[in-house]
């Protein structure tokens, strides 16, 4: 019986389905008709800005920065009238991969970002939304330079500065009294401290470059130090050559002191090189000030007891620059996620309220190797390590922000400059021309940036 | 074949066979129905619409995107397309490609001379009911069940630089001189993984040669040693030809496990510093943020042209056999 029928019906089934599929279309191009049109008129429209709901991407997934999160998200749906804030953490390392395809895909209304030219890159490509009138209200909570960081090509604005963190040589300071080490402030006593510290038995630099970016922050420090903030930002975006001998002599000078660093660096991660500078193994560490994550992990007496200096002068005319990464985190509003017509109001608030002092605050309790931005938070609560923290910034004259939020992803990931750091790092004497060379081979074969 | 009485299987009402034979004259001799035909277009056509879209679509559309430097964002314009460059650059400039190619190979030539031999060996003693073989049979099969990426995670640990098990392990034993950096030294940290990924590898091989044993007919044994043959002989005379098919099997496992190779070295840092592989070298091009989608399917049609190889050879063989 099922046979026939099938045989007689099929065709018009067929005839079916394709009608229905014309219809589909139609729909699906009056739907996306639709969208642009709401789209279009997304900001005049008079959506409440109170209760309702926000969804939040989030890459903040270490423990203690989460619970900053969350204690924000309550402090959030308090002050704003009940708004359900629905907070999705991912994996930091993941949402970093998968940015691209998520900003294209149905992203939450806002979402945590970096600021520079990860951030141009994406408001350029238009898979983020334009905050001039949430940034015209909260603009005097903000200094000028963190005004330049969330500024997009075309001019408008689109992000809030969340949190910043310099990166220096960081230390512990009972290791340093037992034996009596001094700070160094020049190359030389860098390199004098270090071989001592080999001579007493300790690591004398923590490494620890399994993932590739740790060590970009010394090839950062350094190349301002030897050759200043403008080479360094042309070099990072292509304006100069990776074969210009002013790159050979940051290897050169860099090779000097890559002996000292921890044995095995590039099969461990930063956590555990950390863990040797919390265990006393190791004497000094280059890492950004949410090492102090790690500390605080470890326990309260081996937080105090942490510190660190401004990386050492090189005795160049650049050493006056005072030059600093500190990279600044941001949040930004997605362009397509589906429901940010309907939370356009709530995503804002969300967003002007990250702007207030109070609120960095809370994250920062949580997070003690986030710095915040607002003007007006209050520096009493701030322990000694982020008053100091904050000073380094506040006397740098040139701010960067990391080689890889500097220079173009791709030629900051694993198949660029970190693997050509890693080959350096294995044989910091071998054939730099060579390196140098592939280098700029590489840079020449990525496509223009749009 | 022309005879109505053989073709037509149920028996029908006169006046409709009578009908469907003469369609039948009209068109040719076939033995089919048309609701057969119908059937068998379904049954044909509803995969092989599947597989094109979920398979060879995609296909065509890397091989395509190959000749874009398009970045995965926004629509594929005239300015994106680059004809031969990606390819051009892949093989001259471009410095990671020839030692993933290479390391993909050395990947290989481990399965297939230590993983998979090893695996075989595992299961022929493990096929004598040796006491114990149910527990042996569950430890080396154990791995299977995990993921690659936890089997990763917990090589990682054990390799970790300075305290790490294995390494722990070496200073206990006093060894001198300086640290083995299993991971991080790009000259051993392939073998190192390999080791990771046969210890999973091995385990999957003898459940399936295990159970290619159990089928084998025991009087086959028993007559050859009747006649005298030794283990050895009969091994290698008597039990390998009957597995024939098998053993196309675990070759063209062991091929594909080598060239979709991924998992534990993207757990472990990614696929750089001598842990390049094809596989690492796509996903770290077209998915990470670097977004250079052209260039990644450039490297993705050389795989499927490297893949083609073993599938060929393996249809090829399944063919000739059927014929």
């Amino acid at each position: 019986m099922g046979i026939p029928i099938l045989g007689r019906e099929l065709p018009l089934d067929f005839d079916m389905s394709r009608r229905q599929l014309l219809q589909l279309a139609g729909y699906t191009s009056v739907a996306a008709f639709m969208a642009a049109c709401a789209s279009g008129n997304g900001g005049s429209t008079t959506t409440s800005t109170t209760g309702g709901t926000v969804t939040i991407g989030s890459n903040e997934s270490d423990a203690g920065p989460r619970k900053g999160m969350e204690a924000v998200s309550a402090a959030f749906t308090k002050a704003n009238g009940g708004t359900t804030v629905k907070l999705n953490t991912v994996d930091h390392g993941t949402f970093q991969d998968q940015i691209s395809s998520y900003l294209q895909g149905t992203p939450e209304d806002n979402f945590t970002w970096f600021s520079g030219h990860r951030m141009r890159f994406f408001a350029a490509q238009g898979l983020a939304s334009p905050i001039d009138d949430v940034w015209d209200k909260v603009k005097g909570n903000f200094t000028g330079a963190f005004a330049e960081s969330v500024k997009g090509d075309d001019g408008h604005f689109y992000g809030i500065p969340r949190d910043y963190y310099p990166w220096a040589v960081f230390y512990r300071k009972s290791v340093f009294a037992a034996r009596g080490y001094k700070i160094p402030t020049t190359w030389d006593d860098l390199k004098s401290l270090s071989a001592q510290m080999q001579k007493d038995g300790l690591i004398p630099i923590a490494m620890g470059d399994k993932d590739g970016w740790p060590a970009q922050g010394t090839f950062d420090i350094i190349n301002l130090r030897l050759n200043g903030y403008t080479f360094h930002v042309e070099l990072c975006t292509g304006k100069q050559k990776w074969t210009d001998p002013r790159v050979a002599n940051v290897f050169k000078k860099w090779a000097e002191i890559v002996p000292y660093y921890s044995p095995g660096l590039a099969g461990q991660t930063w956590q555990q090189a950390a863990d040797q500078v919390v265990r006393k193994q190791a004497g000094m560490y280059v890492l950004g000030l949410f090492v102090s994550d790690q500390f605080k992990a470890a326990g309260s007496a081996d937080l105090d007891d942490l510190d660190f200096f401004p990386y050492p002068d090189m005795g160049t005319s650049f050493d006056a620059e005072k030059a600093v990464d500190a990279p600044i985190d941001i949040w930004m509003m997605t362009k397509k996620s589906p429901t940010l017509s309907k939370d356009q109001g709530q995503a804002k608030a969300w967003l002007e309220f990250w702007a207030k002092g109070t609120t960095q605050l809370t994250e920062f309790q949580y997070a003690p190797g986030l710095i915040p931005t607002a003007s007006d938070a209050d520096t009493s609560t701030f322990s000694p390590l982020q008053k100091k923290a904050a000073e380094i910034i506040k006397n740098a004259k040139r701010i960067t922000q990391f080689f890889d939020r500097d220079s173009r992803p791709d030629f900051a990931g694993p198949n660029g400059m970190q693997s050509f750091l890693l080959t350096f790092l294995s044989k910091p004497t071998g054939d730099i021309a060579a390196l140098q060379g592939t280098m700029q081979k590489f840079w020449d074969s990525l496509p223009p940036e749009k | 074949m022309a005879d109505p009485a053989t073709t037509s299987l149920a028996p029908a009402p006169t006046g409709a066979g009578a009908l469907v034979s003469r369609r039948r004259k009209r068109r040719g001799y076939s033995v089919l129905t048309r609701q057969d035909k119908l059937m068998l277009a379904l049954m044909v056509g509803v995969p092989l619409a599947l597989d094109l879209a979920l398979v060879w679509g995609p296909t065509a559309a890397s091989v395509l995107l190959s000749f874009t430097n398009w970045s995965g964002i926004g629509a594929v314009e005239q300015r994106n397309i680059v004809g031969l460059k990606n390819y051009q650059t892949l093989l001259t400039g471009y410095s990671l490609f020839w030692p993933a190619l290479q390391h993909n190979l050395l990947w290989l030539a481990f399965f297939v001379c230590i993983a998979t031999p090893l695996g075989m060996l595992l299961a022929v003693l493990l096929d004598r009911e040796i006491r114990g073989s149910r527990i042996y049979q569950s430890i080396f099969f154990l791995p299977v069940v995990l993921s690659l990426a936890v089997v990763g995670f917990l090589w990682e640990l054990q390799y970790a630089p300075n305290e790490g098990f294995i390494n722990s392990i070496l200073v206990m034993a006093h060894r001198k001189g300086p640290l083995i950096d299993w991971l991080g030294d790009p000259r051993i940290n392939l073998y190192a993984i390999l080791v990771a990924a046969s210890w999973r590898h091995v385990g999957y091989i003898m459940i399936l040669y295990l159970a290619g044993l159990k089928s084998v007919d025991i009087s086959l044994r028993e007559a050859a040693k009747v006649d005298g043959a030794t283990e050895r002989q009969i091994f290698f005379q008597v039990v390998l030809p009957v597995m024939a098919p098998i053993n196309v099997i675990i070759i063209v496992v062991t091929a594909i496990e080598s060239l979709r190779a991924f998992d534990i070295a993207y757990i472990i840092n990614r696929g750089k510093n001598g842990l390049e592989l094809l596989s690492t070298l796509i996903t770290n091009n077209s998915i990470s943020e670097a977004s250079l989608v052209g260039f990644g399917s450039a490297i993705a049609v050389i795989l499927l042209v490297i893949s083609l190889g073993p599938i060929i050879l393996y249809l090829s063989r399944v063919n000739s056999e059927l014929a």
